[in-house]
């Protein structure tokens, strides 16, 4: 019998409205009681005085590169830079080689994650076979073998006729569609956001109505089928426009944001700086506001990473040919506490975002700290300050543009299924 | 004894918008100099004897890359000249790997082009060979901008005040960018023409004046420099037809005749006869083309000159 | 370049900086110069005058002018920069503007007439001989000077020298000239360690 008593540390867990000083007993892997001054012989007692202890931190968007891509990530770093981030569920997106578009791969990866992963892995599988937005992927089998989502992120479904049938198709199943949404066309051959910055730099500019006119498209379709499609990384204030308007409409659409997207804008990529080269494309200060009040306003419902991790190698190139993403596991939590300590929203309200409101839109019972169920917890020093360095990362991506911030918060513990996974 | 008064500032030339007016001013007035060399009969002088200058052209050149090379060998340099194109990747070499490579011969000075943007500054933050940018994709050309001051500075005897035209294809020109920079600095008044498609979004921030009428751009230029039109902006729907291109944007007698009589007309080349600029324009009294390309051996002589010389560190 | 150095205070003049030579004694000395070259070379037709830039060009128009007063002749007259011939540019860099060298004449078969103010070192004089050869092949080269202070480091000699100045190596001579300075005066006085190729 494994016990777990949480003691004196401030209980966060929208799911349940609970906001105070409260004390948390795991046993056996479950979450048992949530109730101040607990006691136990048995247990094991960790003093979270000064901390926060929230139910274990979710993110839908992530790059694990396994199988295919081992030398840029593999699901086990993948999952112990989760951790190390505060992160005790993560899905993992369907671009790798060979690309998930069948239950061999899907298998293969819940496997090797039963095998290899710290975290919680969810497997999200691809819209269409080889994400060559034509044919549908082994949808149905995939269902089976254990997605909870269908992406082909990377890459946007750029036929509205096959955008249709996914939506009809994955509607049977209760998958929800996650769209990378780029205009194909529109954003050919570019590198980063179009607009001062990329005049500047001689950079082939991404136009922010690349993003809106599929965000709005694929709104009018979803509510015409009425069935759930999720916009994956929000990075423009017109696309955010175009969410608040579908959801008046009452379209079943909902929409994730990343750290980077309310962080930095397209500034960043000056002097050619490869790290900040992500795609969608860091946009500006306007979009940047535009995205913070999306999430206060519930427009934007879930804060996840697009953890994108490359080797030094695809980054250290010229700008235009460089890797796009970036490694956002480890980040996350100081860039986002950053958004409550600056006043964009409630602390609750951001915890709702990294905990049930992700659960709830790929549909996974996690993300609470309901009697009963299971015991992944995160718990948070909202007052650590430290300096971003990613050759400390778990991860094997260093590939981010943070490096040498000072930054203020971050997890302290991790504990996954009652265990603890990770202490700093 | 420092006599010269002021010292090129910059240890790299790979913007125009990291040279002040003095820099300006002072590479321009060694290249007058420079250009005496070029026109003796003996066509050398021994300044850079022993020093040795890497042309890396990642990208075909002609023109920029045999300036470059005269120019070295005229001040008795030896130059090395490598070409190759696209990335080094396709050897399975990062243009990292190829740069430190390059570095550890012991260059005095690294010419880079390449069809990318960046690349001449990036290589400048992994190396400390002093490093000239001869082009990069649509970023700058900044000896190209250099030699276009000297030119419109022969003729009109200053830079300051002037009012200079650009006209053609803004969106991909790298010499547009280094010319808006540099022309900023020293004080010109510059307008940029061309089709609403080939002028790239928040140019206003960079130009004076912006304008899809040719006409406008002409009236009271006292320099109109036209851009290259490339063949493959038709497939990219930038506009119908060079016939098209040519009706609505190119420069031809009769436009000429709403210009100053005095105006400077300069191309960076190489000309589209017939497409930007008719023949009778281009070969007409208003051209100093083929100047250009003289300055631009001068230009790039006194940027080796004056980025070569005295004890290299390490 | 020569010997001159314009951060000094061309006013100067006091117990530390003695005056060589005056305005006067100058231009006795151009006068004295013109005539030895009338006497040494008949064929005034053929000579030619080359200054070095900047002080030894102001000394080659006076003498030209004062060639033109004694002899009615017209001498054709030049200006020539040592910057890209210098020996120390290897150690030094560009230190120096790079002037247009103008040579508005034929060097072949020329008698040229090399001019400069102060001889120190001789290789500036060197380098400005390699300079002119890189031109033409002129039929022989003479050297005059306002001042020769001795140290030299090459076997160079002045064909006409204003005056012997013996000098410690560490100190600076000074010309000044209305032309270049809008004064006109020689003076001398310890500076600084004066860089190899300082005339």
């Amino acid at each position: 019998m494994s016990e777990l008593l949480i003691k004196g540390g401030r209980v966060i867990d929208p799911s349940n409205g609970i906001n105070g000083i409260f004390d948390l007993l795991l046993i056996d892997g479950l979450v048992v009681q949530v109730a101040e001054d607990m006691k136990s012989e048995t247990a094991t007692v960790i003093d979270a005085t000064g901390k926060w202890v929230t139910p274990g931190l979710i993110d839908i968007h992530t790059h694990l590169r396994e199988p295919g891509y081992e030398y840029k990530e593999t699901i086990a770093t993948g999952s112990m830079a989760a951790v190390a981030g505060g992160f005790t569920s993560i899905a993992c997106m369907a671009n790798t080689n060979p690309v998930n578009d069948n239950a061999e791969v899907t298998r293969l990866i819940i496997e090797t994650a039963k095998r290899e992963a710290v975290a919680n892995i969810y497997v999200i599988g691809a819209v269409t076979k080889g994400l060559n937005g034509k044919q549908l992927a082994d949808i149905g089998d995939m269902k089976e073998a254990g997605i909870v989502a269908l992406s082909d992120d990377g890459k946007c479904v750029g036929a509205l006729s096959v955008m249709r049938s996914a939506m009809e198709y994955a509607g049977m199943f209760g998958l929800p569609i996650i769209e990378h949404a780029e205009d194909p066309g529109l954003s050919l051959g570019t590198v980063m956001n179009e607009g001062f910055t990329s005049l500047k730099l001689g950079l082939p500019g991404n136009p922010t109505a690349s993003e809106e006119v599929i965000v709005s498209r694929d709104a009018v379709l979803a509510g015409y089928l009425d069935v759930h499609i999720h916009i994956a990384h929000v990075s423009s204030k017109g696309a955010v426009r175009a969410i608040r308007e579908a959801k008046e409409r009452g379209v079943r659409i909902t929409a994730e944001a990343a750290p980077h997207h309310f962080s930095i804008t397209d500034e960043t990529c000056d002097n050619f700086n490869t790290m900040a080269k992500v795609a969608p494309p860091l946009r500006t200060d306007e979009d940047v506001a535009a995205i913070r009040e999306g999430l206060a306003d519930g427009t934007i419902d879930c804060i996840a990473t697009d953890h994108a991790p490359h080797a030094v190698n695809e980054k250290e190139l010229e700008f235009e040919l460089a890797a796009f993403g970036i490694s956002g596991l480890e980040t996350a939590v100081p860039l986002s506490l950053a958004l409550a300590r600056e006043g964009v929203m409630s602390e609750e309200k951001l915890i709702e975002t990294m905990t049930c409101a992700p659960a709830g839109i790929i549909g996974i019972d996690r993300g609470t700290l309901s009697e009963g169920a299971v015991a992944d917890v995160t718990i948070i020093d909202p007052n650590s300050e430290w300096t971003v360095d990613p050759e400390n990362f778990a991860s094997k991506g260093r590939n981010t543009p943070f490096a040498g911030w000072r930054v203020k918060g971050r997890a302290v513990m991790t504990i996954v299924k009652g265990k603890i996974v990770y202490e700093c | 004894m420092d006599l010269s008064g002021h010292n090129l500032s910059a240890k790299r030339i790979v913007s125009m918008s990291e040279l002040s007016v003095a820099d300006i001013d002072l590479i321009l007035d060694t290249a007058k100099a420079m250009k005496g060399i070029s026109e003796r009969e003996v066509k050398k002088a021994p300044t850079l004897r022993g020093r040795t200058v890497i042309n890396c052209f990642m990208e075909p050149s002609t023109r920029t890359r045999t300036s470059f090379e005269i120019s070295g060998k005229r001040l008795s340099a030896d130059v090395i000249n490598i070409s190759g194109s696209g990335s080094s990747l396709t050897k399975g070499e990062s243009i990292k790997d190829m740069m430190e490579n390059l570095e550890a011969m012991k260059p005095d000075l690294l010419v880079i082009r390449s069809a990318h943007s960046g690349v001449p500054l990036q290589v400048a933050g992994w190396i400390d060979c002093p490093i000239v940018s001869a082009g990069d994709g649509r970023n700058e050309h900044p000896t190209q901008s250099l030699l276009d001051l000297m030119t419109i500075k022969e003729t009109k005897g200053k830079l300051s005040g002037l009012n200079i035209s650009i006209i053609g294809d803004i969106l991909n020109s790298r010499v547009a960018r280094s010319n808006l920079t540099a022309m900023k600095t020293v004080g010109c008044n510059v307008t940029v023409c061309g089709p609403a498609t080939l002028l790239p979004r928040k140019i206003e921030k960079f130009a004076d004046q912006v304008t899809t009428c040719r006409e406008t751009a002409v009236k009271d230029a006292d320099v109109i420099m036209t851009l290259r039109i490339q063949r493959e902006r038709i497939g990219q729907a930038k506009f119908p037809s060079l016939r098209e291109y040519s009706k609505h944007f190119g420069l031809n007698l009769k436009v000429m005749e709403k210009a100053r009589k005095d105006v400077l007309l300069l191309h960076p080349g190489p000309i589209n006869r017939g497409v930007e600029i008719s023949p009778e324009v281009a070969d007409g009294p208003w051209s100093s083309i083929l100047e250009q390309v003289t300055n631009g051996v001068a230009v790039r002589m006194a940027i080796l000159y004056l980025m070569t010389g005295g004890v290299r560190q390490n | 370049m020569a010997s001159s150095d314009l951060t000094g205070d061309p006013q100067g003049v006091d117990s530390a900086t003695p005056v060589i030579l005056t305005a006067t004694k100058i231009s006795q000395i151009i006068t004295r110069i013109s005539h030895e070259v009338v006497e040494r070379n008949r064929d005034l037709e053929n000579l030619a005058i080359i200054g070095v830039i900047t002080r030894g060009a102001v000394l080659a128009n006076r003498i030209s002018a004062e060639l033109k007063k004694i002899a009615d002749i017209d001498i054709p007259t030049g200006s020539v920069d040592t910057s890209l011939y210098r020996d120390d540019y290897h150690r030094k860099g560009p230190v120096t503007e790079v002037k247009d060298t103008d040579i508005p004449f034929a060097l072949e078969s020329k008698t040229i007439l090399l001019v400069d103010d102060v001889l120190f070192t001789g290789r500036t004089v060197n380098a400005a001989i390699r300079n002119i050869f890189d031109l033409g092949r002129p039929k022989s080269i003479q050297l005059a000077v306002l001042i020769d202070r001795g140290h030299r480091e090459l076997p160079i000699r002045p064909d006409y020298c204003g005056k012997n100045v013996p000098t410690q190596y560490v100190e600076k001579i000074r010309v000044r000239f209305q032309e270049s300075d809008g004064t006109e005066m020689v003076l001398s006085g310890l500076g600084e360690q004066p860089a190899e190729g300082e005339a």
